[in-house]
């Protein structure tokens, strides 16, 4: 498989603060690469770099091979930028918006209509085509933001943060575009705060806290870092949850009446289908009747803060809140 | 895994990529490309300024206005008393009083000059904003990561300004016909003043784009380019510099808006510029240049946030 980008040994400070340090990447080509991290991590600096609109301090950096140092502008012939602030033209209309990007990218007349076309109908703008920016919603505004990245046919397309602020449906919505660009073969950058969205669309993900990278892998990999598995195993009534218990060797909590109270947490250890198989394969010798069974893995929000060193929160509480 | 140029077919190829990166056009072609792409990304951002005034016609309009409204002011309220001021030999004023006006004629061929420049120095205010405008957003950004040539953004909006200092000159020369001005120039006169005007709103425009480079907020970018009017007070726009004190008289001689002024004064009313039309462009092309080269300067180093 080719590296569509590639750093070594990256760095960056901005006064005496450094931003980035010695940061080494490498991206397949065609993948959605997410960089995860808090605040002030160091994201966007990765981005400006790559999309050359910053300069490094030291290391390499290539996209498609080619070095953004030496080579900007023949980097910025394959790439697309979407940043955290819409690019846009407020003052224009849609479509004037991308037939910019279109001239911009020196189409011809023909495929520059042919192109934006297209473009307005796969994000579904076409209504709004005419209408001047100020009608349009903020998922509206980051829809048409992508589009006009896209203009281009870029082979690498960086995103930064391309969700933060939007509404779950039109995060949905952006989620579905960025599926639908990776079946074609487009390589996309991505930089997230959130778990869930690197967790959705990511085939590696690479955590960015003080400007280092802490852990990197693909999403299960690095699940599988942190530990707190389980089987959840779920009874009617008391009875079935004590002889659940003994059966399965162990401490049965039969104290009170409450729903909660009639749940089993059986923890996986290395085997996940094995456990499962295991207790239900004693379950039913025992000849007890099991109302619900679910397998908590533990989410990118324990591997992030377990990672990056910030204070953990429950696991439940943190996916009501995403 | 080391990075190799890869050749992978991109799913789907576009014949813009290949031509723009220029690998495939050829290092011969280079150079000519690179000049046929700085023009055509340079019309591509000027047609953008040109919808903006289009669309947010406020700014144009206060732009095009209050040089209209002062002219108004200065020749109908000011006139009577400061024509009366003005000896004959003063350009224009003669040419007035030839044609029969009384001290508001006079006043009116005396003072539209120094309207127009009134006129130029406020569109710096417009490039100004707009640059101002384009660097909050995003969009910024956007252009600096596309291959298009560096200029391009910048010159959009200095040619952008510049049809708008025409603009605002054709319809001041309008006002003017209209309020019993009897201008004397020969047609090579009004090229010359076509010429003075298009080459100053051209410097004073890379001035302002500088100034909105340069600024932190909109609301700075709005008012540093004030001090340009300030400089058609200080010079013969109003009354001749011979009329002010010794120290001021200097200065108010030889600053770039007194040699524009008196060039287009002398070339309104067919008397030879002479030392102040070589002036003129001297200043033009210096401040042109110093606005250029600061600009693209600030704008490499303060488009990434």
């Amino acid at each position: 498989m080719t590296t569509a980008i590639q750093t070594r040994d990256l760095r960056k400070s901005f006064g005496s603060q450094n931003v980035l340090e010695r940061l080494d990447l490498d991206v397949d080509e065609g993948s959605v690469f997410a960089l995860l991290g808090p605040n002030g991590a160091g994201k966007t600096t990765v981005v400006h770099i790559l999309s050359t609109l910053l300069p490094a301090d030291s290391g390499t950096a290539f996209v498609c091979g080619r070095d953004v140092a030496t080579d900007a502008d023949g980097v910025r012939g394959l790439i697309g930028l979407t940043g955290q602030f819409a690019a846009v033209d407020g003052l224009l209309t849609g479509e004037e918006n991308l037939m910019l990007m279109a001239r911009l990218r020196h189409l011809g007349a023909a495929a520059a209509r042919r192109r934006v076309a297209e473009l307005l109908d796969q994000f579904d703008l076409t209504d709004a085509a005419r209408k001047p920016l100020a009608t349009y919603s903020g998922g509206m505004r980051r829809r048409l933001d992508l589009a006009m990245t896209l203009v281009g046919d870029p082979r690498v397309i960086f995103l930064d943060e391309p969700t933060t602020g939007l509404d779950p449906r039109s995060r949905q919505t952006m989620w579905n575009i960025v599926r639908e660009l990776v079946t074609r073969g487009v390589t996309i950058f991505l930089t997230t705060q959130y778990l869930d969205e690197a967790d959705e669309l990511a085939s590696h993900i690479a955590v960015l806290d003080g400007g280092r990278i802490v852990a990197s892998g693909t999403p299960d990999e690095l699940k599988r870092r942190v530990p707190g598995g389980h089987v959840l195993l779920a009874f009617e009534t008391t009875d079935a949850l004590t002889s659940a218990a003994r059966l399965l060797n162990l401490p049965a909590r039969d104290d009170g009446v409450s729903p909660a109270d009639l749940e089993l947490r059986v923890p996986i250890t290395n085997d996940e289908v094995g456990t499962v198989r295991r207790v239900l394969a004693r379950l039913d010798d025992g000849g007890v009747a099991l109302e619900r069974l679910s397998i908590h893995t533990p989410d990118l929000d324990d591997v992030f803060f377990a990672l990056t060193g910030q204070p953990a929160t429950a696991p439940t509480t943190t996916q009501e809140a995403s | 895994m080391t990075t190799l140029p890869s050749p992978s077919p991109s799913p789907s190829p576009s014949p813009s990529t290949s031509s723009t990166t220029g690998t495939g056009a050829g290092t011969i072609g280079t150079g000519i490309g690179t000049l046929r792409n700085t023009v055509a990304d340079s019309t591509t951002m000027l047609r953008r300024n040109l919808l903006h005034m289009v669309r947010y016609p406020g700014l144009t309009g206060f732009v095009v206005g209050i040089p209209v409204i002062l002219l108004l002011l200065f020749v109908y309220v000011f006139g009577g008393t400061l024509g009366a001021g003005l000896s004959d030999d003063v350009t224009g004023v003669g040419a007035a009083a030839a044609g029969g006006g009384g001290a508001v004629q006079q006043y009116l061929a005396y003072v539209l000059p120094g309207i127009l420049f009134i006129g130029i120095a406020g569109i710096a205010n417009g490039a100004s904003i707009g640059v101002a405008m384009d660097m909050t957003e995003g969009i910024v950004a956007r252009f600096r990561s596309m291959a298009i040539s560096r200029t391009a953004v910048l010159t959009g909006h200095v040619l952008g300004n510049t049809i708008q200092g025409l603009l605002v000159s054709v319809i001041l020369i309008g006002v003017a016909l209209l309020m019993g001005l009897c201008p004397t120039a020969s047609p090579l006169g009004w090229l010359g003043i076509a010429a003075v005007v298009a080459l100053v709103s051209f410097a004073v425009s890379w001035l302002g784009v500088a100034l909105g480079v340069s600024a932190k907020t909109v609301e700075s970018a709005s008012n540093t380019p004030m001090v340009l009017l300030l400089l058609v007070f200080l010079g013969s726009g109003f009354v001749p510099a011979s009329s002010m004190p010794g120290w001021l008289q200097s200065f108010a001689q030889y600053q770039p808006f007194t040699t524009f002024i008196e060039t287009v004064r002398a070339l309104m009313f067919g008397a030879d510029p002479g030392l102040n039309l070589w002036l003129a462009l001297g200043w033009a092309v210096l401040l042109a240049v110093v606005g250029y080269v600061w600009a693209q300067a600030m704008y490499v180093r303060r488009s990434v946030r």
